[in-house]
């Protein structure tokens, strides 16, 4: 069986290929069928895959393809490289992303591009599977940019704005930025190890570099770049907000549920890399950290609907980033999976609210919806309760987790500890108050509105309400993996510390509630303070990143492309080219046709010349 | 003798295209096809060919023995490649003048198969004498091509192309004779034979000297800052086909010169002046993909976009290790096809709504799906999506150029970020958006036909093929690119460095 694990990418490859040669021309069934079903059964080999690897109890199984490429030494090959963390991520790509394959046939059921939509998404899913799948980087980095791609493609999916297209392109630039570190740090791997083959790369990277060295520091920082472009950590978390352009399925499938999340197994991939750079691994941690906490500020200043859980989002990758850096592997990996489940089912329930009241995203226009959306209302009491981590929904395991690991770092423990509980309270508080907003008090739009029907949209909610409320206690294959990690040490935390994990998040859904639910407190004394209107328009902006960079590279850029688009160099010929044409006036001129005039400059030539033969 | 035969086809029958549009107009364009079906035919059967002494195929008659000067042609896997890539795109070519030349056609095709004929002589010449004759005949026919049926500014973007080239041209025959005379100064007798001016000693400087006149005159064919700017007058203002050739081509004959003849004649200068040509590729790479960017005209922006790909290949073959030059190798074969799509693309366009400028155009998708997403292919492949063959090319490039110098690599990389940007503006630009036909009569803007399609089809399964399973082409340039470098190792190898 596992060695029919080609078979997991090669269904979406022809879904995609069978829905982009017929251009579109096949009906709106059909090409929901071909869609959705490819990726169901890529599912179904997932899950026989992992029946038979747990079964067998090894530890790692590599199904070779073919060699890719091979010269002078590098043979990158398409191989296919299983173990329990890529096992998780298959299940997750292929489980998560069929159901919101299943529920786009009802979303996009009304797009005049249905079937260009499917295409993208299983190519999508193709490129995913192979960059959790390839045994070496080179893969890895092929489906890399592929998911990237797709990710450009549907951001920008409805074209006609060309808001869209610029959101999409930005999203493209700015992991591209990530890439290119990544791309120099494959380049350094190779030059360094001779090989790209990460197992091999792993090994000898352990043989031959001591801890906290400067080639790993540096390895581990580059490949750290291409993880924050793509996981939309800082500095490259600018372009997930703009993301939201796309239909919202895209938002549940690629922007929350996996190709985000491609960072944090890249790092968990190659953790012992990091391992090797305590700094940068520390690093990591803080990165994760100060995400999580500027996200979630800037969470509880949006109105879009969309826009919030981005936020969201990038905060909770930033969790994983912290449990990543903390060395908590299997706990970012397992919240990387929660995350997986209460995020794809807080976009897929905002896409029925979206779709209910008519493409509606701001959150204050909508309000006391809980009776006429009842599904949706349901989606975001359990996502939401599951995004703030209450207790026994599979949120709290997987952050917990992360929590508690990080306290137990030496030295800089409880601040990370600390800053990941606060972020936690900030959460109750964001999500909450787009929870009270929307389906509680007075209805501010949208009255008569009602819920989208249908089992396909119904169906995958009710399924992922399920993950999200039990999925902590599914058993992650990690061991193996991480086995020389800190994952096996008794964790020993106090009462008190628990108590207060607990405690925040639930404190800060009281906040929400008494400044949108019960109205006890009133937003607008809030903003009457000093200086909180100007906070909140920076919260708001995203910490003014987008204009940093577009001060800093973009209009630099814009401005030398536009001073130049005749390109300089031209200038230096056309000069060549101007002195030319006047030295050939010049001369011109002496061809007057007048016989005296030749006579007279003969006859000085001749003088002239004999003068200079008298004279030397 | 396979060799001679591919030229002599090619001058035969640009002459019979040429007497045949008395007959019919519609001849010559028949002529062509099958000419060139039958080139890479014959082309074809020489991948089974037995190597002797290293080539596939080998053909050598004295011709002005006095100066020791032959009829030497001889053609490696290497070469081999290219002439695929020639005769591949000299089809493409003539099916994008199918419908589009009418005016003159018979001497149109005749220019076509004789700047082919050019093409194929340098690829396959080893007496550098026949090289320089030959890289003559390549220039004259386009300098036609470009002045009878070019676009608005022909006269000028012509006149610029003879120039450049020209120019270049002679100061690298100033070079091979320079080159021939410290043979006869060594050994006593003339020659311009390949294998002959390999062993001519000189001292540093001369070399240097010598070497520079061949580095001008491939520099400015491939092209690289600063001796880039004939290029995008002449892709803008040559016709279609024109451009096809230029890019797909003429500019690989630049980048097969510095592999065959300027570093290895020169190693000892070349390793020296490695940083320098590295530093140009890098520059070629960065800046002439932000000027690629602020291009209104479409054909323009291909066309820097260009110089800035064939960076890469300098780059590559400047570090002078085998991974960098099958990078090399794999983009000059990658960008053939991709560039060559583009322009054809643009010219589709223009011969469809009269117009390059892209601030004129938007939203085409809604009306020209296919052509939008055959665009969208190659605009992925040309930003160097992993899969497709661009990406091979620059990644090995790369990947070997680190290994030679690490600060000029990680700077070139850049040309990664650059790249996305210029190739998804194209797209935003001229495919997305909102439609709108004020600039033009929206009527005319039909999608593609199925020979249309029948044309991108097999360059988009060509560039799958390279990006996919890059081996077959690989394969067939190893062992000339091993020999090409094992004659350097007695000398300074200029990859050698490693931190």
């Amino acid at each position: 069986m596992l060695d029919l694990i080609w078979l997991l990418p090669t269904f979406p490859l022809l879904g995609f290929l069978i829905l982009a040669l017929t251009e579109g021309k096949l009906a709106r069934g059909p090409a929901g069928w071909i869609g959705a079903g490819s990726v169901g059964l890529s599912f179904a080999v997932a899950a026989l895959a992992a029946v038979s690897f747990l079964q067998s109890g090894i530890e790692s199984h590599t199904v070779p393809i073919w060699t890719w490429m091979s010269v002078a030494g590098f043979n990158p090959g398409v191989n296919l490289y299983l173990d329990g963390l890529s096992l998780v991520m298959i299940l997750v790509i292929t489980g998560v992303g069929f159901l919101i394959h299943v529920y786009s046939t009802g979303y996009m059921a009304d797009d005049p591009d249905f079937s260009r939509f499917f295409c993208y998404m299983n190519l999508f899913v193709f490129a995913m599977l192979l960059l959790v799948l390839g045994d070496n980087l080179l893969l890895l980095y092929l489906g890399w940019e592929g998911v990237g791609l797709c990710s450009y493609l549907l951001i920008g999916f409805w074209y006609d704005d060309p808001y869209n297209g610029y959101a999409a392109r930005k999203a493209f630039v700015v992991t591209r930025v990530g890439d290119t570190a990544m791309a120099i740090g494959l380049f350094l791997l190779f030059a360094q190890l001779g090989t790209l083959n990460i197992q091999d790369m792993l090994h000898a990277a352990e043989a031959e570099w001591a801890v906290g060295s400067t080639l790993p520091a540096i390895t581990a920082l580059l490949l750290l770049g291409g993880a924050v472009g793509k996981s939309a950590q800082l500095p490259l978390q600018t372009w997930l907000p703009d993301a939201m352009a796309g239909p919202t399925p895209i938002s549940a499938l690629i922007h929350a549920a996996t190709m985000v999340t491609a960072g944090v197994y890249l790092i968990a991939r190659t953790h012992t890399l990091f391992e090797l750079a305590p700094d940068i691994q520390s690093l990591v941690a803080w990165v994760g950290l100060i995400t999580l906490l500027m996200a979630g500020f800037t969470a509880m200043t949006q109105n879009d609907i969309k826009r919030i859980l981005a936020y969201s989002t990038v905060s909770q990758i930033g969790y994983m980033f912290l449990g990543l850096g903390v060395g908590a592997w299997s706990g970012a990996i397992f919240h990387l999976m929660t995350h997986a489940f209460f995020k794809a089912l807080l976009f897929l329930g905002a896409g029925a609210v979206i779709l209910s009241l008519h493409h509606e995203q701001d959150i204050f226009r909508m309000g006391a919806k809980r009776k006429q959306l009842p599904v949706g209302f349901l989606c975001f009491l359990i996502g939401g309760l599951a995004l703030t981590a209450f207790p026994y929904t599979s949120g709290y395991f997987s952050k917990d987790e992360i929590l508690i690991a990080a306290l137990e770092v030496e030295g800089q423990g409880l601040w990370l500890w600390l800053g990941g509980v606060i972020g936690a309270f900030f959460t109750g508080i964001y999500t909450f108050r787009l929870f009270f907003v929307v389906f509680f008090g007075e209805s501010r739009g949208h009255h008569d509105a009602t819920e989208v029907k249908g089992l396909n949209i119904a169906v995958p909610l009710f399924i992922l309400m399920a993950l999200s409320l039990f999925g902590g206690w599914i058993p992650v294959p990690l061991d193996a993996v991480f086995s020389h990690g800190a994952e096996h040490e008794e964790h020993h935390i106090s009462a008190f510390m628990h108590g207060v994990m607990i405690a925040l998040p639930l404190i800060g859904i009281g906040i929400s509630y008494l400044f949108y639910g019960s109205g006890a407190l009133s937003v607008e004394k809030l903003m009457s303070l000093p200086a909180s209107r100007a906070l909140h328009r920076f919260w708001n902006s995203g910490w003014g990143m987008d204009r940093l960079y577009d001060l800093l590279f973009v209009n630099p850029f814009l401005f030398l492309a536009r001073v130049n688009a005749k390109d300089i160099v031209d200038a230096f010929y056309d000069m060549l080219a101007a002195i030319s044409r006047a030295g050939h006036l010049l001369i011109v001129r002496t061809q007057t046709g007048y016989l005296r005039w030749y006579a007279l400059s003969m006859a000085a030539g001749l003088v002239a010349l004999i003068a200079v033969g008298v004279l030397l | 003798m396979i060799l001679t035969l591919l030229i002599a086809l090619l001058f035969v029958g640009g002459l019979l295209a040429w007497f045949s549009e008395r007959i019919n107009p519609a001849w010559p364009r028949w002529v062509a096809l099958a000419v060139l079906t039958l080139e890479l035919l014959l082309m074809l059967s020489l991948l089974g060919a037995a190597p002797e002494d290293g080539w596939l195929a080998a053909y050598n008659h004295a011709w002005l023995p006095r100066f020791g000067i032959a009829l030497h042609f001889a053609a490696d896997g290497f070469a081999l490649l290219l002439l695929l890539l020639t005769a591949f795109l000299g089809i493409v070519a003539v099916g994008s003048a199918w419908s589009e030349i009418n005016y003159r056609s018979g001497f149109f095709y005749f220019n076509l198969l004789w700047t082919l004929a050019g093409v194929v002589g340098v690829f396959t010449a080893l007496d550098l004498f026949l090289f320089f004759f030959f890289w003559e005949v390549m220039l004259i026919p386009m300098y036609f091509i470009i002045a009878i049926w070019g676009h608005e500014n022909k006269f000028h973007a012509a006149k610029k192309f003879f120039i450049f080239t020209q120019v270049s041209g002679l100061i690298m025959l100033v070079s091979i004779v320079v080159l021939a005379w410290f043979h006869y100064l060594q050994f006593g007798f003339f020659s311009f034979a390949y294998q002959d001016l390999l062993n001519v000693g000189m001292n540093r400087n001369m070399e240097m000297w010598v070497m520079l006149g061949f580095f001008i005159g491939f520099a400015t064919k491939l092209p690289s800052v600063p001796f880039h700017n004939w290029l995008p007058d002449a892709h803008s203002q040559a016709p279609s086909a024109g451009s096809i050739i230029l890019a797909g081509v003429l500019l690989k004959t630049g980048a097969y010169g510095l592999v065959r003849f300027a570093v290895p004649l020169f190693p000892t200068a070349a390793a020296e002046f490695a940083p320098v040509a590295m530093t140009l590729a890098a520059v070629s790479i960065l800046y002439c993909a932000k000027v690629a960017f602020a291009q209104a005209d479409f054909k323009r922006l291909i066309a820097y976009t260009s110089v800035s790909h064939m960076g890469f290949v300098t780059l590559g073959v400047y570090a002078w290790n085998e991974l960098a030059l099958q990078g090399a190798v794999m983009t000059m074969l990658a960008h053939g096809l991709s560039s060559a799509a583009l322009f054809m693309l643009a010219g589709a366009l223009q011969h469809r709504i009269h117009t390059r400028n892209m601030l004129e155009m938007g939203g085409f998708w809604g009306r020209a799906p296919r052509m939008s997403a055959v665009a969208l292919f190659f605009s992925i492949a040309a930003l160097g999506m992993p899969g497709l063959g661009n990406f091979v090319g620059e990644f090995l490039a790369l990947l070997g150029a680190f290994q030679a110098n690490q600060v000029l690599t990680i700077v070139s990389a850049f040309g990664l970020i650059f790249a996305s940007v210029y190739s998804l503006w194209v797209i935003q630009k001229v495919f997305h958006g909102k439609y709108s036909d004020k600039a033009f009569d929206g009527s005319h803007l039909l999608d593609l036909d199925n020979r249309e399609m029948a044309y991108y089809g097999a360059m988009m399964a060509g560039l799958v093929w390279m990006g996919v399973y890059p081996q077959s082409f690989l394969d067939l340039s190893a062992p000339a690119l091993q020999s090409l470098l094992e004659g350097q190792a007695g000398n300074v190898a200029i990859g050698a460095l490693r931190p």
